[in-house]
């Protein structure tokens, strides 16, 4: 039986196309359709339910000393992630190298992180986490050193993505959207509601900070304003808003308690930020060259194969994975573009003269580009050493299709019901 | 409320089936363009192939999925409709007026396993 999300109600208003996916009833897109909802996030602002997104929390005096062992990236910086509220993305890997999941850092004290991760592998990431956990904990490690918690199904998370993210934001603060501002509100009031909007626009890409809820949702409130890590917590009333995202644009992701989420979603909705499905996330997170779990990394995909090089520190001391990660890969992500109308999907074969060299791992038509677009895992004997050199996508979509493709371009086939179609290696992003 | 011409005969598999004399003109059904959504691309078979029941015929794809028409009957391919190509969305906007394929048949007449309009309302849910 799959799970209703808080804003199933929401989607249903919205007369959402609700499709199962990781166990949960979830819009794959509203009425104007995919290509509309996409464009929305590219040029003005959209909205994603992402309460499917699961949240594991560690926290004790060893959580980031059991990270480090758990996770494939560096963190020897994370002081300044935790004193700065920047979040980092990692991928967690299997004692082979392949990715058990990939998923976000949120490092919200010295002794406490919140990670998020995908939904479909909540159950198997807290599992394989908890059995990390055993293994690591040496004799002297005290049961309060470390927790392993799983609160996702008390979170809920709104993605707001697109240029004008901002500016829907400023619309609500300013109480043009929402809710009006009641005559008895005071002036401080007032003043900190405007104040809110200040704090998210001075956070850079992947900055994170606390706002009260009440404020957010334009109720009275008469609290602290700056709140901290400790006044963070499940169900409770602070939102934790980051600069975050899975659409390559700016945007904001908001974590809050599962009841106030309905009213968050229409105030941003009535400011002006488009519902958007999980189409539009997908040929979005496509276009910006994001992997996505289950495609470009997997139990049977090495982060180092996915292109992640700059996500890992194979040289740091002992992690899960490491040793499967310091062969080296004969297999490379990269990006393709269609040079006639073929539109490549997941599974499809890529050919180098008649042999098969690999296969696509996500595939889409672009709605920016208004071509077919392939992420596809391929042999490193058919591509080119390094991928300096390679045109965009961009440049590679706008060629006309009778020019003589063979100068300049590399070449790599995708079988198409049985047929070869041309496409071309390319720089990601996409776009 | 999908449209559902009542002239036509319908497939399990949402192709539309218009008879005239011994030709056939197959399409994708309304209902079958709005659970796809906007579509993106569009080919099919050329003619002179000659095609069985539940033979490929052509293809549709939305910007999430890739879907196949199938041959309603044994024939051979008359006329491929070549326009589809570079307009699929002539498609979502009038389903009825956007055909794949005339196929001519052994015989005038209808193909076998077809459903009335009213048989693919009920099929559909409708």
């Amino acid at each position: 039986m799959a799970e209703q999300t808080p804003l199933y109600r929401e989607h249903l208003q919205l007369s959402g196309k609700m499709v199962e996916f990781a166990g949960f009833l979830l819009p794959v897109q509203y009425s104007d359709g995919i290509s509309a909802e996409h464009l929305a996030v590219r040029q003005n602002a959209g909205l994603f339910d992402v309460s499917h997104m699961g949240e594991i929390e560690v926290s004790g005096e060893q959580t980031y000393a059991f990270l480090d062992y758990l996770l494939s990236r560096s963190l020897a910086k994370i002081d300044q992630a935790i004193t700065s509220r920047r979040a980092l993305y990692a991928v967690m890997c299997a004692a082979d190298g392949t990715a058990v999941d990939d998923l976000l850092i949120y490092p919200l004290s010295p002794t406490r992180c919140l990670l998020i991760v995908n939904a479909a592998n909540i159950a198997a990431d807290e599992a394989h986490i908890r059995a990390v956990a055993d293994e690591w904990a040496r004799v002297d490690i005290l049961p309060a050193d470390l927790a392993i918690d799983n609160p996702s199904d008390r979170w809920a998370q709104l993605a707001l993505q697109g240029p004008q993210s901002l500016q829907v934001l400023t619309k609500i603060a300013s109480g043009l959207a929402g809710p009006a501002v009641p005559s008895t509100l005071t002036a401080r009031f007032a003043a900190d509601r405007l104040a809110w909007v200040a704090q998210l626009s001075a956070l850079k890409k992947y900055q994170f900070t606390y706002l009260p809820l009440a404020l957010l949702l334009g109720e009275s409130y008469d609290g602290p304003t700056h709140l901290m890590a400790d006044d963070f917590e499940a169900g409770g009333t602070t939102v934790l808003v980051s600069r975050t995202g899975y659409t390559g644009e700016d945007g904001f992701e908001f974590y809050l308690r599962p009841e106030a989420a309905p009213l968050l979603w229409r105030m941003l909705v009535a400011a002006g930020a488009k519902p958007a499905g999980l189409g539009a996330r997908d040929t979005l997170r496509l276009e910006a060259g994001m992997p996505l779990y289950g495609h470009e990394l997997s139990r049977t995909i090495t982060p180092r194969e996915a292109g992640l090089d700059r996500f890992l520190a194979l040289d740091k001391a002992s992690f899960v994975g490491q040793a499967g990660l310091l062969a080296e890969p004969s297999r490379q992500l990269v990006g393709l573009v269609s040079l006639g109308k073929a539109i490549p999907r997941a599974g499809y074969p890529v050919l180098s003269g008649d042999q098969v060299v690999g296969a696509v791992t996500s595939g889409t038509f672009s709605p920016s580009l208004n071509k077919g677009i392939a992420l596809a895992l391929v042999e490193r004997t058919a591509i080119p050493a390094d991928d300096l050199g390679l045109p965009s996508a961009g440049y590679l979509a706008a060629l006309p299709s009778d020019v003589d493709h063979t100068a300049g371009i590399h070449t790599l086939p995708i079988e198409i019901r049985g047929r070869s179609e041309p496409f071309a290696l390319c720089l990601t992003p996409f776009i | 409320m999908s449209n559902i011409p009542q002239e036509l005969r319908y497939a399990k598999t949402h192709e539309w089936v218009q008879l005239t004399g011994n030709l056939i003109r197959v399409g994708i059904t309304d209902h079958a363009q709005c659970e796809l959504g906007d579509l993106v691309f569009a080919e099919a078979k050329p003619a002179g192939t000659p095609v069985k029941p539940g033979q490929v015929i052509g293809s549709v794809e939305s910007v999430k999925t890739a879907s196949d028409l199938y041959s309603p009957a044994d024939g051979v391919i008359a006329a491929s409709n070549a326009s589809l190509a570079d307009q699929p969305e002539q498609i979502n906007t009038d389903p009825y007026a956007s055909w794949f394929v005339e196929i001519e048949l052994a015989a005038a007449d209808w193909p076998a396993g077809l459903m009335t309009a009213a048989e693919y309302k009920t099929f559909i849910g409708e």
